[in-house]
C-alpha cells in the first residue's frame, strides 16, 4: 500500500481538472467526483495506517519512494518523493476523513449555490495540496505544496468575489502567507547551501553534527517564519479572522486539516532543525504561548460567531506550536489531531445555523436548541471537546501540551497555558449560552439542517469523543510511542495537572453561565467599567490598524522616497548618457557632408599623409 | 634624349590634373573623365617604368592593358549610375548627389 500511497494527492488533484472541463455544468456529478476521489484517498490513507503498524514502520525507520526531477550533477539535485512514517500516516488519516466530512456537508451547505461545481473543484485542489505537502520528502516539494495551499486558501476565501470584503480577505490571506512564505523559502535554501540536500532524512542526518550553528539558527528561524505565517501566529495571523469571509465549509477546512495544519506539521516534519537549537526552540515555544493568550482574550469580546472560532483555532495553534518549542512534537501533534476533528465540527455546527439563520452575530440568536437539536448536541460536544472536559478529546491532548510544558520547566508557560484553557472555556460557553439557549431573538428561526450536513456532524462528534484515548496517559502503546521525536517515551499521567485543567475549565464554564446563563447584566456592566480594555479587545488589539498605519505611512512615505529617488537619480543618469550620445551625435554628424568629393578629397590627403608619414626618414623612410 | 623622369614628371602632371577633374568638378561626367586621367597616368607610369627598367619582359604593359579593360567597365557602370541618376533627378552636379547624408 505504501508504494502507492502516491495516489493519495493524485486523485483529488485529477478530479480538480475533470469538474473544471468536464463535469461543470453538471452540479450533481461534480460534488460526486470530488467526493469519490478524497474518499478512496480516505481509504488508502486508512490502509496506509494499517501498513505502518503492520510492518512496523517507526519514526526513525520511515520508507521512501522517490524519483529524480531534477538534476545538475554535482549542483543541483531535486527529487520528486514520498516519504512514510507515522507522522504522514497520522496526517494522511486526519486531513482525509476531514476534507471528505467537509464535502460531503458542503453537498447540503452549497445547496443552489452558482458556483457549486467550482468549489468542489478547489476543495479537492485544496485537499490534493495539502495531502501533497504532507507526504512530500524534501523542503522544495513541501514548499511547492505549500505555496498550492496559499492559492487554494485564496481561491477558497475570496470565493464570493462579488463580495468586496470577501475579495479582500482572499487578497490579505494571500499577500501575507507570500510574506511568511518568503521567509521559509530563504530557510531552505540556506540549509541547501550548508548542506546541499533538499531531503529530510539526509538533512536529519547531517544537522546534528553540524558546526556553524549561528547559521543554523538563522535558517531554522526563517523556516520558521513559514509556520508564522501559515498556523496564523503572532504577527502573521492577521489573515485568519478575516478568512472568515469564505464559505463556512472552507473555515472548517483551513481551520480543522489544511492550510492551518500546515505550518504546525512543518515544524513536526523540521523538527531535528529545530531540537538542536535551543535558542529558535525558545522563540518557538514564546511565540506559541503568546499567541494562544492573545488570541483567547480576543475571542472573549467578539460577536460573530465564526470569528470567535477563528480566535479560537488561533489559540489552539498557539498551544501546539508552543509544545513543538518546548520540544514535545508528540504533543503538538496529538492536539493537531483532535483538534481537527473538534474544530471542524465546530466550524460546520456554526455553518449549520448561520444556513439556517443567515446570521452570524451571536447576540441576535438565542433558543436555537429547540429547533436545531442535532446541530445543538454536537456544537456542545465540540465546545466540551475544545474546553479539555474528560474524557473528550481535547482533555487529553491539552492535557499532554500542559504537562510537557511543565515537565520541560517552563512553569510561565504552564501558567499562561492554564489561564488560555479557562478563557477557552470562557468563550466557548459564552457562545453556546447566548446563542443556542435562552430565549429567542429579533424573530430568528432556525431549523435543522439536511441529513448530508448533520451526518457529517455526528461522525465528527463520535471522533471528537474518542479520538483522546489513542493518547491518553494510561494507553498502552498509544500516540506517544507512535509519533515521536527521539526516543519513544509514555507520560506518566500528572495528575495535579490534570485536576487543575479540569477545574479551570469547570471555572470558565462557570463563570460563562454567571454572565450569559441566565439573564444578568454584569457583562454590561464590566464592558463599561473598563471600556477601553473592552475596545481594545473587540478592536482585536488594532493590530490591523496599526499594520495599515505602518502600511500608509511607512510602507508608502519609503515607496514614495524610492520613486523619487528612480525617477531624478537613476533615471537622471540614464537619461543623462542618452542624452549626450544625442547631443553628440547631433554635432558629429555635421562633418558629414554626404558630397562625394569631399570624400575623396579627405581620402587622398590622407593617402598622402600616410605616404610621406612612412617615406619621413625619421620613421626609417625610404627617403635617406 | 627623352628620360624615365620626362614620363613620370608626365604622368604626375597628368594625375593631378585627373584629381583635380574628380575632386573639384561639379559635373558628374566630367568626374568620371577625371578619375579615366588618373587612371592613364598611372598607366604611363606602368609602361614607362616596364621600357627603361625591364625591356626583356613586358609585365608593365600587361598590367596597363588589365588597367584599360578594368577602366572601360568601370566607365560602363558609372556612366550608367550618371545616367540612371539624371532620369530620376534630372540632375548630374555632384554637388546636390547628397543622399549618403542623413
Amino acid at each position: 500500500m505504501t508504494s502507492y500511497a502516491w495516489l493519495i494527492p493524485v486523485l483529488p488533484a485529477i478530479a480538480f481538472p475533470i469538474i473544471v472541463f468536464i463535469t461543470r455544468k453538471v452540479r450533481f456529478l461534480s460534488a460526486l467526483v470530488a467526493i469519490a476521489a478524497i474518499a478512496a484517498s480516505f481509504v488508502m490513507a486508512v490502509g496506509v495506517l494499517q501498513e505502518v503498524f503492520l510492518l512496523g514502520i517507526t519514526m526513525e525507520h520511515p520508507v521512501e519512494y522517490a524519483v529524480p526531477w531534477l538534476q545538475i550533477p554535482g549542483l543541483l539535485k531535486i527529487e520528486a518523493g514520498i516519504l512514510i512514517d507515522p507522522l504522514t500516516a497520522v496526517m494522511l488519516l486526519v486531513v482525509t476523513l476531514v476534507a471528505l466530512l467537509v464535502e460531503i456537508y458542503s453537498v447540503g451547505y452549497m445547496h443552489g449555490d452558482p458556483g457549486f461545481s467550482s468549489f468542489f473543484s478547489y476543495l479537492s485542489l485544496f485537499s490534493a495540496s495539502m495531502l501533497g505537502l504532507v507526504l512530500a520528502n524534501n523542503y522544495f516539494m513541501i514548499f511547492f505544496f505549500w505555496e498550492l495551499v496559499g492559492l487554494c486558501s485564496y481561491l477558497l476565501i475570496g470565493f464570493y468575489y462579488h463580495k468586496p470584503e470577501a475579495a479582500r480577505a482572499g487578497l490579505k490571506a494571500f499577500v501575507t502567507n507570500r510574506v511568511a512564505d518568503f521567509g521559509f523559502m530563504l530557510g531552505f535554501f540556506f540549509l541547501f547551501a550548508m548542506f546541499g540536500t533538499f531531503n529530510f532524512r539526509e538533512l536529519a542526518e547531517a544537522i546534528p553534527g553540524y558546526q556553524n550553528t549561528a547559521f543554523l539558527a538563522l535558517a531554522a528561524a526563517l523556516v520558521f517564519i513559514g509556520p508564522i505565517g501559515k498556523s496564523a501566529q503572532f504577527p502573521l495571523h492577521v489573515w485568519l479572522p478575516d478568512a472568515m469571509e469564505g464559505p463556512t465549509p472552507v473555515s472548517a477546512l483551513i481551520h480543522a486539516a489544511t492550510m492551518v495544519a500546515a505550518g504546525v506539521y512543518l515544524l513536526a516534519r523540521a523538527f531535528v532543525l529545530f531540537a538542536s537549537l535551543p535558542d529558535v526552540m525558545l522563540l518557538v515555544a514564546y511565540v506559541g504561548g503568546f499567541t494562544a493568550l492573545f488570541s483567547a482574550t480576543i475571542a472573549v469580546a467578539q460577536r460573530d460567531i465564526k470569528r470567535i472560532l477563528a480566535y479560537s483555532t488561533m489559540s489552539q495553534l498557539g498551544y501546539m506550536v508552543m509544545a513543538m518549542g518546548v520540544g514535545s512534537m508528540t504533543a503538538g501533534m496529538f492536539h493537531l489531531m483532535t483538534h481537527a476533528f473538534f474544530k471542524a465540527l465546530l466550524f460546520l455546527g456554526a455553518g449549520s445555523v448561520i444556513h439556517a439563520l443567515e446570521e452570524q452575530d451571536i447576540f441576535r440568536m438565542g433558543g436555537l436548541y429547540k429547533d436545531m437539536k442535532v446541530t445543538t448536541t454536537t456544537f456542545v460536544i465540540a465546545a466540551l471537546a475544545l474546553a479539555g472536559l474528560p474524557p473528550l478529546a481535547g482533555f487529553w491532548s491539552k492535557d499532554e501540551i500542559l504537562a510537557a510544558t511543565f515537565d520541560h520547566g517552563f512553569t510561565g508557560l504552564y501558567i499562561l497555558g492554564t489561564l488560555v484553557a479557562f478563557l477557552t472555556a470562557f468563550y466557548m460557553f459564552r457562545l453556546i449560552f447566548v446563542a443556542f439557549f435562552g430565549k429567542r431573538r429579533a424573530g430568528l428561526h432556525g431549523h435543522e439542517s439536511p441529513l448530508t450536513m448533520t451526518v457529517p456532524l455526528l461522525i465528527l462528534a463520535v471522533l471528537s469523543v474518542v479520538s483522546g484515548f489513542v493518547g491518553t496517559p494510561f494507553t498502552e502503546h498509544g500516540f506517544s510511542t507512535f509519533v515521536y521525536y527521539g526516543e519513544p517515551h509514555h507520560v506518566e499521567p500528572n495528575y495535579a495537572v490534570m485536576l487543575i485543567s479540569v477545574l479551570v475549565a469547570l471555572a470558565g464554564i462557570g463563570l460563562a453561565w454567571l454572565f450569559y446563563g441566565r439573564p444578568s447584566d454584569v457583562p454590561e456592566r464590566i464592558a463599561n467599567r473598563y471600556r477601553s480594555l473592552y475596545n481594545l479587545l473587540v478592536n482585536k488589539y488594532y493590530i490591523d490598524e496599526i499594520y495599515l498605519w505602518l502600511f500608509r505611512r511607512v510602507v508608502l512615505g519609503l515607496s514614495e522616497a524610492f520613486n523619487w529617488h528612480d525617477r531624478h537619480v537613476v533615471d537622471g543618469i540614464f537619461d543623462g548618457v542618452g542624452d549626450m550620445t544625442r547631443i553628440s551625435g547631433r554635432k558629429l554628424r555635421l562633418l558629414q557632408t554626404g558630397n562625394l568629393q569631399t570624400y575623396a578629397l579627405v581620402i587622398f590627403t590622407a593617402v598622402v599623409i600616410i605616404a610621406l608619414w612612412m617615406a619621413a626618414p625619421v620613421f626609417g623612410g625610404v627617403v635617406q | 634624349m627623352i628620360t624615365l623622369n620626362h614620363y613620370l614628371a608626365l604622368g604626375g602632371l597628368l594625375f593631378c590634373i585627373g584629381l583635380f577633374g574628380a575632386l573639384a568638378k561639379k559635373n558628374a561626367v566630367a568626374v568620371l573623365m577625371g578619375i579615366e586621367l588618373m587612371l592613364n597616368a598611372v598607366n604611363i607610369n606602368l609602361v614607362a617604368f616596364n621600357h627603361f627598367l625591364e625591356p626583356a619582359r613586358v609585365t608593365g604593359q600587361v598590367f596597363a592593358i588589365f588597367v584599360i579593360v578594368v577602366a572601360a567597365a568601370e566607365v560602363a557602370v558609372g556612366l550608367a549610375l550618371v545616367l540612371n541618376i539624371y532620369r530620376r533627378r534630372l540632375e548630374s552636379n555632384v554637388d546636390d548627389l547628397d543622399w549618403m547624408k542623413w
